[in-house]
């Protein structure tokens, strides 16, 4: 019964949707980061992308109403630790990212090569040369930084490597 | 011992909380778009990581007190934050500036408290908040070097702003009686241990830039005891007139 609703719950966060990515859900950015009872109370702990991501409020709201659905008693709790990485962003997922015109994360965690102050190659999600610049550091949102193709001339996304 | 951690909580937060409401004055106003967007990011996660210190802080002084009732319901004389983070952005040299000697400063404290293990609450926001700061810090450094080693005009001028912010560093460093007990407990080493390696790091960042490295000075000080510069009262103001008008007003 009560890996039941475990179950049914983790199925259904399988279709709650980032509201700034909505074509990815939160367990692809595993943001899930557990699904569990105690007592009669379904706790689910989320993990933000960034502290101050204005989209996590939404997302527990989000998640909070799915989970509804199926357990009437949910607690929805924010866990800072283990931090966030992209690292937790499996191939697949890139993949949807990159179909989507967001060039996804590249490698490991830990910018290395921005931090040293070397320029990331990302290559671009539409016609996918490397010819690429980064206009910005920051792009439209806390976990996104925005690039230019230099080929097709398209601006992008590029999901941060945190 | 719950109360020093308490107003160690405070004083992250306050630097954060401050800063962050500051750079989004920026948002709508800066001169490109790009920038624009990356200060609004900045205090966004300035804003972010004062909230997770805030609620613990509230919760390690067990005294019924949320983020909301420490960030709106404190008066200027009950903040700890720098005195540096609370001065007005002035031109985009003196907004980064104050981001870049802030930015250098606050990664080493972030990476030492991540390192710690006698408070695991406090490793956990800092592990989580170093990510961000080094971004941060990597902008910002660029900014100077751009700045720095650009025109003839850029050049004097952001000289000009590291050297009308270089008086309020020395408050980086400071360590008040609360301080020791911080360093006795593990948690966070003598503020005073910081200093060589931020002055090595800045002036690294500085000679690359062309910039000339400030003299030993007077310095400033008086956020930590509560003794601001009249600007965050004007703040706070802004800041807080919501809250304080409708106490129990909701979204």
């Amino acid at each position: 019964m009560v890996t039941n609703v475990i179950e049914r719950i983790k199925k259904r966060m399988h279709s709650v949707m980032d509201p700034e990515l909505p074509f990815l859900t939160v367990m692809e950015l595993g943001m899930i980061r557990g699904i569990s009872m105690e007592e009669n109370t379904a706790v689910i702990e989320l993990t933000p992308t960034y502290t101050g991501c204005p989209a996590t409020d939404a997302i527990t709201e989000d998640i909070q109403n799915a989970a509804e659905e199926i357990h009437a008693d949910v607690s929805v709790r924010l866990v800072m630790s283990p931090a966030w990485t992209t690292d937790w962003i499996n191939e697949e997922t890139r993949s949807k990212m990159a179909e989507h015109g967001v060039a996804p994360p590249e490698g490991k965690s830990a910018d290395k090569a921005f931090l040293l102050g070397d320029e990331r190659i990302v290559p671009c999600p539409r016609c996918k040369t490397k010819r690429t610049k980064l206009v910005s550091p920051f792009g439209s949102t806390a976990c996104k930084a925005h690039f230019t193709c230099l080929e097709c001339l398209e601006p992008f996304d590029h999901f941060k490597c945190i | 011992m719950a109360n020093e951690n308490a107003s160690l909580l405070l004083w992250l937060a306050d630097d954060a909380l401050i800063l962050g409401q500051r750079l989004s004055e920026w948002c709508g106003h800066a001169a490109v778009l790009e920038e624009d967007i990356a200060l609004s990011n900045v205090a966004l996660d300035l804003i972010g990581q004062a909230r997770a210190l805030l609620s613990l802080a509230g919760a390690e002084e067990n005294a019924g007190r949320d983020e909301d009732q420490l960030a709106y319901f404190r008066s200027d004389r009950e903040y700890h934050n720098l005195l540096l983070v609370e001065l007005p952005n002035g031109d985009f040299g003196d907004t980064i500036a104050r981001q870049f000697l802030f930015d250098q400063f606050s990664m080493l404290r972030y990476e030492a408290l991540a390192s710690q293990t006698e408070n695991k609450e406090i490793a956990a926001i800092a592990l989580k908040a170093i990510k961000e700061v080094r971004y941060h810090a990597a902008h910002s450094a660029k900014w100077i070097i751009r700045l720095g080693d650009g025109t003839d005009e850029s050049k004097f001028r952001i000289q000009r702003s590291i050297d009308k912010m270089w008086e309020y560093t020395g408050e980086f460093f400071m360590d008040y009686g609360v301080a020791q007990a911080w360093a006795d407990q593990g948690v966070l080493p003598p503020l005073q241990s910081f200093e060589q390696p931020w002055l090595e790091s800045v002036s690294a960042i500085l000679k690359e830039a062309t910039l000339d490295i400030p003299e030993k000075q007077w310095m400033q000080k008086g956020g930590r005891t509560g003794h601001h510069t009249e600007h965050l009262s004007y703040m706070l103001a802004e800041m807080q007139v919501l809250p304080r008008t409708y106490p129990d007003a909701k979204w």
